[in-house]
């Protein structure tokens, strides 16, 4: 069966589509959260090298990927907007931004947490550790930049073009950094051994879908709010029951 | 020549007009009028591609502006509320460089003559700087002598002008619908072309 | 109707903005002087060791470069913004990727050109070696102009905002970091006998690219600040 995606495309089908979906998100990912941070403090093992510091990459992994995951979404959604012209993409790239803007800054902190134990330095200018820093900046002047623009077309065109300047830029950057690091011979510590106990790879996995359903749902939740202050004088809106209320 | 059909346009969030149809073709002077705020100058911005219109088709000769693009840019010449002069650079320089943007090739005598025929004589070589309001806006106004393109689009072209220079315009008009010029402009001054129906649009 | 033809175009908008850099000297002369400042504050930051100075040269001359080209920025298309003359850039029968290719470039000869010859000099205040300095004019030549073409891009989607000078930096700066590490790390190169072939040729690589696809993402910014 052929589904009509345009359909789906106008705000005011999506926002009640998305209001159906948050709680399925929000829920699957409390309880996979739950299910991963036990797997990871009371059955993965102690590890022989690190002991008990490692227990944090269960948190710092998943953050770092999913960080730089939304960034190609959030980039694909403003493509998708500048392009076809349509408003919901726009609204999606926007509603991404700060989780994802979040996740980098928790991949950092936990980063920076683990260094200590690890190196004995809260920050070490490692090319991950690094490259996840340029990320968090990418993310703030996504948001920057849409935030000093009043009329809300130009902010999402605008940003729709740093977002997608950004992800060309990103594979760049990344090399530029690996580059810079091998040429100074930094730290070099790899951030995962080469052989996971079977228990850590389920920790990691658990939490690494948790986070993911987690940021869905709350970009979801986040693009409701958007559709609901950008639409307000739509009579679809005025007839809500939540607005009439 | 030139057709607008179910034109809307809009605003962030606020509709400015919607369902405009009327077409110019040779020979036509059209003004638009209008409230503040009625839309006037983003409708000539609409027509020259600066925004894109909500709904509807703007057509030159039959074709899409939007297809058209720098073929149409070479067949008009907007005159918007700025001068688009560099106060750094005098009068002179002021027109042969947006004379040599718009493609037009003159050499500096037609520049002069042209300065003069706007009653810059004398002020040629003068900064812009040290020039009135009025004197600036006939520097800009100059362009429109060198321009060999038939549409014009005007926003407001009789702001700080003084009587003569009013008249001087309605003569310039007058002159060019004579050669299978069209003019599309908005004013909040009476101009009255001789010999010429002044055809209305009126955005609420 | 008779069109201009591309190196027209080019050559007229070049000639243009250069006149109206030179009969605006001091917004010239402000960009190279805060350079100078900057480079010489770090000695007084950091003490007056020769042999630490000599290991940061290139990375201090470059910073302050970066830095000194985002304070230029600000200048690229604002002015044309304000007085109208951009709107009437757009109306040019010819390709706006063509125009912004060449207010890029005057940009660059007015404050990216004068950084490349004062770099030296600052370089002998740091006692880089000779080798070095021709590296660092060599470096500075292929990696000011991506700078400035970066910062059009950044220039143009801020055009017309409150706060855009601190915002386009916001922008720009983490676009640039691959510049600032190749050109840092050529000159670095030389010092520590290593290859520097490879450090420039990246540098020109990251110059092409720049030069095919920024002209035509700024004009498109453009159209979308202007709307």
């Amino acid at each position: 069966m052929a589904i009509n995606w345009f359909k789906y495309s106008s705000p005011s089908t999506f926002y009640g589509v998305a209001g159906k979906m948050v709680p399925w998100f929000a829920w699957s990912a409390a309880i996979l959260f739950v299910a991963g941070l036990y797997i990871s403090f009371f059955v993965a093992p102690t590890d022989v090298q690190q002991s008990e510091a490692y227990r944090i990459m269960f948190i710092h992994v998943p953050a770092s990927i999913l960080s730089m995951f939304i960034y190609l979404v959030m980039a694909g959604y403003a493509a998708l907007g500048l392009i076809f012209n349509t408003r919901l993409s726009s609204m999606m790239a926007s509603a991404l931004a700060p989780t994802g803007a979040l996740l980098a800054f928790l991949s950092l902190w936990t980063g920076a947490l683990w260094g200590k134990p690890m190196w004995g330095a809260w920050w070490v200018w490692d090319a991950r550790l690094t490259s996840e820093l340029i990320l968090l900046f990418l993310y703030l002047g996504f948001i920057a930049l849409h935030a000093s623009i009043d009329d809300p077309r130009r902010a999402d065109r605008a940003s729709a073009l740093l977002a997608i300047i950004g992800s060309v830029n990103v594979p760049i950057i990344y090399f530029s950094v690996q580059w810079w690091n091998t040429l100074h011979q930094g730290a070099s510590v790899k951030f995962t051994g080469t052989s996971m106990h079977v228990a850590m790879q389920q920790g990691m996995y658990t939490m690494m879908l948790a986070v993911w359903l987690y940021a869905i749902a709350v970009s979801l939740l986040r693009v409701r709010c958007i559709i609901l202050e950008r639409e307000c004088k739509a009579q679809w809106v005025s007839e809500l029951v939540e607005v009439r209320r | 020549m030139l057709e607008i059909s179910n034109l809307a346009c809009s605003r962030g969030d606020h509709l400015l007009f919607s369902d405009l149809n009327f077409s110019l073709s040779a020979g036509d002077l059209l003004q638009v009028q209008g409230a503040n705020g009625s839309g006037k100058t983003s409708l000539l911005r609409t027509l020259c591609g600066f925004m894109m219109p909500a709904t509807g088709e703007i057509r030159w000769c039959g074709q899409n502006v939007r297809e058209l693009g720098d073929a149409f840019y070479a067949e008009m010449i907007y005159l918007g509320h700025l001068n688009a002069i560099k106060d750094e650079l005098n009068a002179l320089e002021n027109l042969r460089i947006s004379a040599g943007l718009a493609g037009c090739k003159v050499d500096d005598r037609q520049l002069i003559a042209a300065l003069r025929r706007m009653g810059l004589r004398g002020r040629e070589t003068l900064p812009v700087k040290v020039l009135s309001q009025g004197q600036r806006r006939r520097v800009a106004l100059a362009r429109l002598l060198l321009s060999k393109a038939p549409l014009w689009i005007l926003d407001e072209p009789l702001t700080a002008l003084d009587v003569g220079a009013v008249g001087l315009m309605q003569e310039l008009i007058g002159e060019h619908l004579v050669n299978n010029g069209m003019v599309i402009y908005t004013t909040h001054q009476p101009l009255e072309v001789v010999g010429v129906a002044t055809r209305w649009l009126a955005l609420s | 109707m008779n069109k201009l033809s591309l190196i027209g175009l080019l050559s007229l908008v070049i000639r243009r903005d250069l006149v109206l850099a030179m009969r605006r000297r001091a917004d010239v002369l402000t960009t190279l002087i805060f350079f100078v400042i900057v480079v010489s504050l770090f000695p007084l930051g950091v003490g007056p060791e020769i042999d630490m100075l000599r290991k940061m040269a290139p990375g201090v001359v470059w910073v302050a470069a970066l830095l000194a080209s985002m304070l230029s920025l600000g200048r690229m298309f604002s002015a044309d913004y304000l007085d109208g003359t951009l709107e009437q850039m757009m109306l040019v029968p010819q390709s706006l990727s063509v125009l912004v290719l060449a207010k890029i470039l005057a940009h660059w000869m007015v404050s990216g050109l004068p950084l490349v010859i004062m770099a030296p000099v600052l370089g002998l205040q740091f006692d880089m070696p000779a080798q070095a300095l021709w590296v660092l004019i060599a470096a500075l030549l292929l990696g000011t102009p991506i700078l400035s073409m970066i910062g059009a891009v950044g220039a143009a989607l801020t055009l017309g905002l409150r706060g855009g000078g601190a915002l386009v930096s916001l922008l720009v700066l983490p676009l640039c970091i691959p510049v600032l590490v190749f050109g840092a790390g050529a000159v670095e190169a030389v010092v520590s006998g290593t290859n520097v072939s490879s450090h420039l040729s990246l540098l020109g690589a990251l110059l092409v690219m720049a030069l095919v696809f920024t002209p035509w993402v700024t004009a498109l910014a453009l159209r979308i600040s202007m709307e």
